[in-house]
């Protein structure tokens, strides 16, 4: 468990240790002035806290929304809309990311708010998906000892369901929020801002090296998250 | 106590599970429900906690028709030992038997001395075992977990759905005889489901015999012994039903009282009278000595007592 502990904290400092090296390079040595003009650090620190900013949100939006569904639509008196919830959301799940944000800016105009939306949308279908598949999991015989034994539903579900449905839960958050980190670069089309910010600007002026920070910057985020997700998982193992 | 009062239920429209059931079971008993495998032993059983509602009839617990008692109120009154044993994986050995104290309210160190208690009693080293999760536990000391679990509440009546079915027939005996020796102190109305007819016999104090739904016969384990309802309990029953109702009977209460020849080989009072016969043919000798647990006797058991007993239909 600390060794899980340990390797999980050492990969978060290589890979922060390589964001900074990598905006480094690019702030001390520019292609050109133009670059060093675009690309200054609390220029790229700021982007990043945006970035971070609209991933967290829409997730943590998704997560109150999904998990709570997904209770929902695994107890008894709502098991008849199960399969209709979840197709629907799978289908939301087939358009392309690129068309949420588009439709939803088409409904709220543009702005953060509109990525943080369109993301969240995207970020349902897999803790959802997580949830049912780990609360339908849950043994059989393990519940009915838990009924046969006298505990109210709302018991059943706090100390037997959840925790055992845990684990598949937590591996859905980590992939919607690894997939959102990198999603959430659209926000940069919709006037959002976020590290998405760079590889438009840097497309726009041609300059490799900012183009190489906006995708390397998430990228790097996203492993982050992902290591700190390996702890969460050993957590919750049990 | 106990009663079904024609019982039925079905699942879906050709499935009778359970035919017009009706039975008492008398406070303080043990009473063994036996049958072939889906005959609806268990589907019986949870009837008794309103896990499954009958679709007719009522059961009743101290007379109160169940379905008019709140059934969370019910269950955490009767001790439950389902056939799949139903650890939850992911609490320690100790939170698993803690569930009903836990569920009632019980402060903590009366929680914890409970559990340690009831590890002791199931044969579990407490210092060894409270920490421990299930999966790191045998078959047999899984559902030794479960059978102190369902305890652990202190309930007046238990079901108990093949509470030893994964153990090996040693330790079986031992749990068997354990649990008979807890009973008498403890006196709980108990509902106990077997695939073994010799357990059945052992440990009850009635049968109920049920095939495809029905009850077949109920009576107590020599009334099952001597008078078979039908082919199929004498059936289950099987062969050398002279020595199963020597096993129904102990040494102390079929022995002469006063002295006994000092060359007798010496049998403790609660030893069956099967075993005192196993002895005499062991010895060829025609009579055995009985002491009692200090080693006093008490008195000498006689071949034709055993034989005259048997063959005594009462
Ligand atoms: N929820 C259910 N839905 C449909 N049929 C059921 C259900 N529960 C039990 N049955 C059926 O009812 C019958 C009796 O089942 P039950 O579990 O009571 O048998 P049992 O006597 O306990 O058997 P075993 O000795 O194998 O445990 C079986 O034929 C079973 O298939
Ligand atoms: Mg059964």
């Amino acid at each position: 468990m600390t060794d899980r502990r340990l390797s999980a904290g050492l990969k978060v400092g290589a890979y922060l240790a390589a964001a900074v090296a990598l905006t480094l390079y690019v702030v001390e040595w520019p292609q050109d002035s133009l670059v060093a003009r675009l690309v200054t650090f609390p220029h790229v620190l700021a982007l990043t806290g945006q970035h971070l900013a609209i991933v967290a949100l829409s997730s943590v939006l998704a997560i109150l929304t999904a998990v709570p569904l997904g209770l929902m639509l695994t107890r008894d008196w709502a098991r008849q809309w199960t399969p209709r919830v979840v197709g629907f959301v799978n289908v939301c799940q087939t358009v392309p990311s690129l068309a949420v944000v588009a439709l939803a800016v088409g409904l709220l105009g543009i702005g953060a708010t509109t990525a943080i939306v369109a993301l969240w949308l995207y970020a349902l279908l897999p803790i959802l998906n997580n949830t049912l598949t780990g609360l339908d999991g849950v043994d059989a015989a393990t519940l009915q000892a838990a009924r046969g034994m006298g505990m109210r539903p709302g018991r059943v579900l706090r100390r037997i369901e959840v925790p055992l449905a845990l684990p598949l839960i937590v591996a859905g958050v980590r992939t919607a929020v690894t997939v959102n980190i990198g999603s959430a670069i659209l926000a940069a089309f919709v006037g959002g801002g976020g590290l998405g910010d760079l590889i438009i600007a840097g497309n726009n002026i041609s300059r490799v090296q900012v183009v190489v920070l906006g995708a390397g910057l998430p990228m790097l985020m996203a492993l982050i998250v992902d290591a700190l997700f390996d702890v969460a998982a050993e957590e919750t193992a049990g | 106590m106990i009663r079904f009062d024609q019982v039925s239920k079905s699942y879906g429209r050709n499935r009778q599970v359970i035919d017009d059931l009706t039975l008492a079971i008398a406070e303080g008993e043990i009473c063994m429900l036996v049958g072939p495998s889906g005959c609806g032993k268990t589907t019986s059983m949870k009837m008794i906690n309103r896990l499954v509602e009958p679709d007719s009839g009522t059961v009743l617990v101290d007379g109160r028709p169940v379905n008019s008692v709140d059934p969370i109120k019910l269950r955490l009154n009767i001790g439950y030992v389902i056939q799949e044993i139903g650890l939850f994986p992911h609490m320690s050995v100790a939170d698993n038997i803690a569930t009903v104290p836990v569920e009632l309210g019980w402060p903590k160190p009366r929680v914890r001395a409970r559990v340690d208690d009831l590890l002791a009693l199931v044969d579990l080293e407490p210092g060894l075992y409270r920490t421990k999760r299930p999966r790191e536990l045998s078959g047999g000391q899984r559902q030794r977990v479960g059978i102190a679990r369902a305890l652990a509440g202190d309930p007046r009546i238990m079901l108990m759905d093949e509470p030893f079915g994964a153990l090996d027939p040693l330790t079986r005996a031992k749990m068997q005889d354990e649990f008979l020796a807890i009973q008498e102190k403890i006196r709980k109305t108990i509902v106990f489901v077997t695939h073994d007819t010799d357990e059945a016999l052992k440990m009850g104090d009635h049968i109920a015999v049920m095939r495809a739904g029905r009850l077949l016969q109920y009576g107590t384990p020599t009334e099952i012994l001597r008078h078979p309802a039908d082919t199929f309990v004498a059936d289950l029953i099987g062969s050398r039903k002279g020595l199963k109702l020597l096993r129904l009977l102990d040494c102390g209460s079929l022995m002469r009282q006063g002295a006994a020849a000092a060359d007798l080989p010496v049998l403790p009072a609660r030893a069956t009278a099967e075993q005192a016969l196993s002895e005499m043919l062991r010895c060829g000798c025609r009579s055995v000595a009985v002491a009692d647990a200090s080693g006093v006797t008490l008195g000498r058991l006689d071949l034709d007592d055993l034989i005259d007993r048997v063959a005594r239909d009462d």
